[in-house]
């Protein structure tokens, strides 16, 4: 006789899988909170001087620094008033901008979700393809050439890309005219929301968007190729071909789907890389999102915004690898019941 | 007409060190209805063999030869027509389900992939199908919507066979379907096949390396080795009575259950079969043969009659001194073949 | 393999132990070598890398170091390349050409420093994960998953901004972010090597950690560490250059990554000044290209199963 308290509630295997992973992912975000905290109040002397070692800053402002930070409470206090800050999304004070860290960040994040988003559908979509379609014609010639670009862009850094395509698209090289506009995301005194600002943005978009696109297809292409490599060795595509199946349809319903697989969790993985290469590229192009804020936050240094940028990004990665763990949960029968 | 009939088949891989010939000059007949056991060792090209049926070989594969089905030539066909005869007129089952089935999809899906791709029928009517094959193969119907990585053992196997009826095919060609599986889910996989083949008239051609299995569930038997057949007859006197020496060495390999003197003195053979890329020369079998004579590095064998619809591919056989070979002392495992080796070995 | 078992026929037979597995290493890595040389890419990946370490360690003797001396320029600033300064000239009118050839020096001294720290730290915590096991075990990996899951970039930004722009803390920061990677690989590894059948006997015997970690484990993960280590290398360089670029590299030395910021931000792309952002980026490539293949040739060597891709 069961009765309601001494019913158990008992998770298959692959849920407590997931809900491991959602505690890690907690953690790691605490974790990155305490290493905010941590980083600038470990340095040897006084935080406030070596926050403020590089400009020119008047005493009563190093003071009023020294207690913002609270030097002179316990340190446990310090941290727990840092993390409920932190929760209630205050993030300090910029000190290049004078603003609140999550004002500044708030006004620049859209231009970058722009871009990166963007970039990363297109790299992934022409990634695949590219990768498909060398893996399914091993040896020919698309296959050798697209894995020889593939290592090219790969090889090289993303920004030295964009500062060439700059120079050939937007600057113009000897007597080629440039197309594009060589920074910023508009023109001064263009409205945006008008069908022409649209353009504009647009035109402005193209270059940096490329850049990443670019830098991005190789990675996916490779791994796209080597998962599918993998598939076409399995006995079950023989199976199929032995039903009758054409060799385009073996391709397309069984081999790809399931090269697929661990391709989608990468695409969610590699947020970490696409964020750096975001930082510099929008250095490159002085597009105004988070990336060239980061640039310019350390250049000051400005580290509040340092440290909200990085709190940023963070979660955000950490964010993008729990929906890649529960995407192949979701895709992956073998781990949904397993 | 016969059902099956291979002629002078031929089967190379290309490779690094040149071109590897897996199968080497095979002739084959299977009537409707028959079944036939192909054995061998691991590498004398009998699965080779099954996938050229319905020419499954990987891209680069050089065949030669003939292998009519219904007395069509598979390896002549189209494209459309042999997608059309795959499946419908001949099916195979490959050893090892786990990896024979997309792990991703349900398996009742993909039985019915297979009906579809035949027949237009409804999706009710591709779901009553499937259920009605499960059923056939001792599944309940109700495991249609599993994954693979659900079922055991076993009950892919059974799943594969289901697949592999699914669009009614006249020849079942069973690739070590019972490998990898314990000893009682093999006999249980082994009565369905035979049941089925009784009840739908199928005609069978299993592939294994126990000649045991092939003893006891097919009217036939034929034993590869290095790429050709060396022996053939009928089931029974091929295992009881072999005529080729290789033949007797892969008899007596399995201990009989309940006898204990060959529990306590098991039977093989020394050394390994040959690398096609250097056989032998004259018979392939003579390094290893404890009868081999003189004059075997050299000759040129083919299958002589050796009784009543029987053949074997041995010079004893040829001369008429089948004794020799049934004299022909076991050897003790670990021992090398006695030293009658001659030049070329 | 069967020769890899036959012993050297030099050696007298009477024979320690130790003298025995020395020899037996030393035909091993040279039927690696055999194998290896079968790769053109791995082959091809090798001659550039001696060509650029031969540059980087010899430069002084071609290039005296006064030519990176910003006062003792003598070329026109941002002038294309001519028969005096081959590949042109800076914004200070420095020949481009030295300062690719002497940038070499510090790009690759810092990926190889970096690299060192990365694989040191990411082996340490591999091995011990791996072979001691449980809470060891679970609190190195959350660590090493942390740092994979925090994006490269902002991590290494904070961190070098924190510390100062150095040699030594630009290397030390790459390798602080990038051993992750090696640990994750060398513990597998040593978690393979550990269920062996012979660790079990040599334990039963009475063999304690530090011998089953130096005679048993190392070895056997040391090649897997190697071809890990090429291929980390590139991605330090990778990463020395942006840093570099985003002006977090040591101000007083020239590298590659130092020569893009510098030419970015006195305005090289607006003036189309192209010679003197080719060429830093060029060696780059080539150097990362060539450590890539020179990888990948080397982990097919050791995993058979991967040749042929």
């Amino acid at each position: 006789m069961a009765t309601a308290a001494s019913r158990s509630f008992t998770l298959t295997a692959g849920q407590r899988r997931l809900g491991a992973k959602l505690v890690g992912a907690v953690l790691s975000l605490a974790f990155v909170l305490v290493f905010n905290f941590f980083l600038f109040r470990v340095l040897p002397g006084d935080p406030a001087k070596n926050l403020t070692r590089n400009r020119l800053v008047p005493a009563e402002q190093v003071q009023v620094l020294r207690e913002s930070f609270g030097l002179g409470r316990p340190l446990p206090q310090q941290f727990a008033a840092y993390v409920r800050d932190t929760l209630q999304g205050d993030l300090g004070i910029s000190y290049k901008f004078r603003r609140p860290v999550s004002e500044v960040i708030g006004e620049r994040i859209w231009p970058t979700v722009l871009l990166l988003g963007l970039s990363t559908m297109l790299s992934t979509v022409i990634g695949l393809w590219v990768g498909i379609r060398g893996a399914w014609r091993r040896g020919s010639v698309f296959d050798r050439l697209s894995l020889g670009a593939s290592l090219a862009l790969y090889a090289m850094p993303e920004f030295w890309l964009g500062i060439l395509l700059l120079i050939a698209f937007g600057v113009g090289v000897g007597s080629f005219p440039g197309m594009f506009p060589t920074g910023g995301m508009s023109t001064p005194g263009t409205d945006v929301t008008s069908p022409a600002g649209v353009v504009d943005v647009a035109r402005h978009l193209f270059l940096p968007c490329l850049t990443l696109t670019l830098a991005y297809i190789a990675e996916y292409a490779l791994v796209m190729r080597s998962s599918l490599l993998d598939e076409l060795g399995e006995e079950y595509l023989t199976t199929a071909r032995a039903k009758g199946l054409r060799d385009a349809l073996v391709l397309r319903r069984h081999a790809v789907p399931n090269a697929l697989l661990p391709t989608t969790t990468l695409i969610f993985l590699n947020l970490g890389f696409v964020v750096s290469g975001a930082i510099t590229i929008e250095t490159v192009y002085s597009w105004p999102g988070l990336g060239l804020l980061s640039y310019e936050a350390l250049r000051t240094p400005d580290y509040p915004l340092l440290q909200g940028v990085f709190l940023l990004f963070s979660a955000a990665v950490i964010l993008a690898n729990v929906i890649a763990d529960l995407l192949y949960a979701y895709l992956d029968p073998r781990v949904r019941t397993g | 007409m016969a059902l099956l009939e291979v002629r002078d088949l031929t089967v190379s891989y290309p490779s690094r060190a040149g071109v590897v010939p897996a199968v080497r000059g095979v002739d084959l007949t299977l009537d409707a209805g028959e079944t036939l056991g192909l054995a061998g060792e691991s590498g004398c090209g009998k699965s080779t063999m099954a996938a050229a049926v319905l020419r499954l070989l990987p891209p680069g594969t050089k065949t030669s030869g003939s292998v009519l089905l219904e007395g069509e030539d598979v390896l002549g066909m189209r494209p459309g027509r042999l997608r059309a005869v795959r499946w419908t007129e001949a099916a195979i089952v490959f050893q090892g389900a786990m990896h024979a089935l997309n792990p991703v999809r349900r398996v009742g899906d993909q039985i019915a992939e297979a009906i579809r791709l035949h027949d237009k029928v409804s999706d009710r009517q591709a779901a009553t199908r499937v259920g009605e094959l499960l059923e056939q193969v001792g599944l309940p119907a109700r495991r249609a919507p599993s994954y693979p990585h659900e079922l055991s053992g076993g009950q892919r196997q059974r799943v594969m066979i289901a697949m592999a009826l699914a669009c009614s095919p006249r020849l079942l060609i069973a690739d070590e379907p019972t490998t990898a599986l314990d000893v009682m889910v093999q006999a249980q996989v082994l009565a369905l096949l035979e049941e089925l083949g009784r009840e739908l008239g199928l005609a069978l051609l299993l592939i294994t390396h126990d000649l045991s299995v092939l003893a006891a569930t097919c009217e036939r038997i034929a034993v590869m080795y290095a790429g050709r057949i060396v022996e053939e007859g009928p089931a029974a006197t091929v295992f009881e009575a072999p005529a080729h020496p290789y033949t007797k060495a892969l008899a007596e390999a399995f201990p009989t259950i309940g006898d204990r003197a060959s529990r306590r003195n098991p039977h093989g053979l020394g050394g390994d079969p040959p690398d096609p890329r250097e056989l032998p020369g004259g018979c392939e079998f003579h390094p290893r043969c404890p009868v081999s004579v003189a004059v075997c590095p050299t000759l040129d064998t083919q299958l002589w009659p050796a009784g009543r619809d029987r053949r074997a591919a041995c010079v004893h056989v040829r001369d008429g001194n089948l004794e020799l070979v049934r004299q022909a002392t076991p050897v003790p495992v670990g021992e090398d073949a006695p030293a009658h080796r001659g030049a070329g070995s | 393999m069967a020769q890899v078992e036959a012993l050297p026929p030099s050696l007298p037979p009477q024979l320690s132990p130790r003298a025995i597995a020395r020899a037996r290493r030393r035909q091993a890595a040279g039927l690696a070598w055999r194998e290896y040389r079968r790769s053109w890419e791995g082959m091809i990946g090798l001659g550039i890398l001696v060509v650029f370490v031969a540059v980087a360690v010899f430069v002084p003797l071609f290039i005296p170091a006064s030519e990176l001396d910003v006062t003792k320029a003598t070329g026109t600033p941002f002038s294309p390349p001519s028969a005096a300064f081959p590949l042109g000239t800076d914004e200070s009118g420095r020949s481009v050409l030295a300062l690719t050839l002497w940038g070499s020096r510090v790009s690759l001294t810092v990926g190889f420093l970096a690299t060192v720290i990365s694989v040191v730290i990411g082996s340490v915590v591999g091995i011990v994960a791996g072979h001691f096991g449980r809470w060891t075990d679970s609190t190195l990996m959350r660590v090493t998953d942390w740092f994979l899951v925090i994006p490269f970039l902002p991590l290494a930004i904070v961190l070098a901004t924190v510390l100062g722009p150095s040699l030594a803390n630009i290397a030390f920061v790459i390798g602080i972010t990038s051993w992750p990677g090696t640990a994750r690989i060398v513990r597998a590894q040593t978690l393979a090597v550990t269920s062996r059948p012979y660790i079990e006997r040599a334990r039963a015997l009475g063999a304690g950690d530090w011998h089953l970690i130096s005679r048993h484990i190392l070895p056997n993960t040391v090649p897997l560490i190697f071809a890990n280590t090429v291929l980390i290398v590139a991605v330090a360089i990778l990463s020395e250059t942006t840093l570099a670029f985003l002006g977090l590299g040591d101000p007083l030395r020239v590298s590659w990554g130092s020569m893009l910021d510098a030419a970015f931000t006195h305005g090289a792309a607006s003036i189309g000044a192209w010679w003197y952002l080719v060429p830093p980026g060029v060696c780059i490539l080539l150097v990362v290209l060539a450590f890539t293949m020179v990888g990948q040739a080397l982990e097919a060597v050791l995993n058979p199963r991967l040749r042929g891709r």
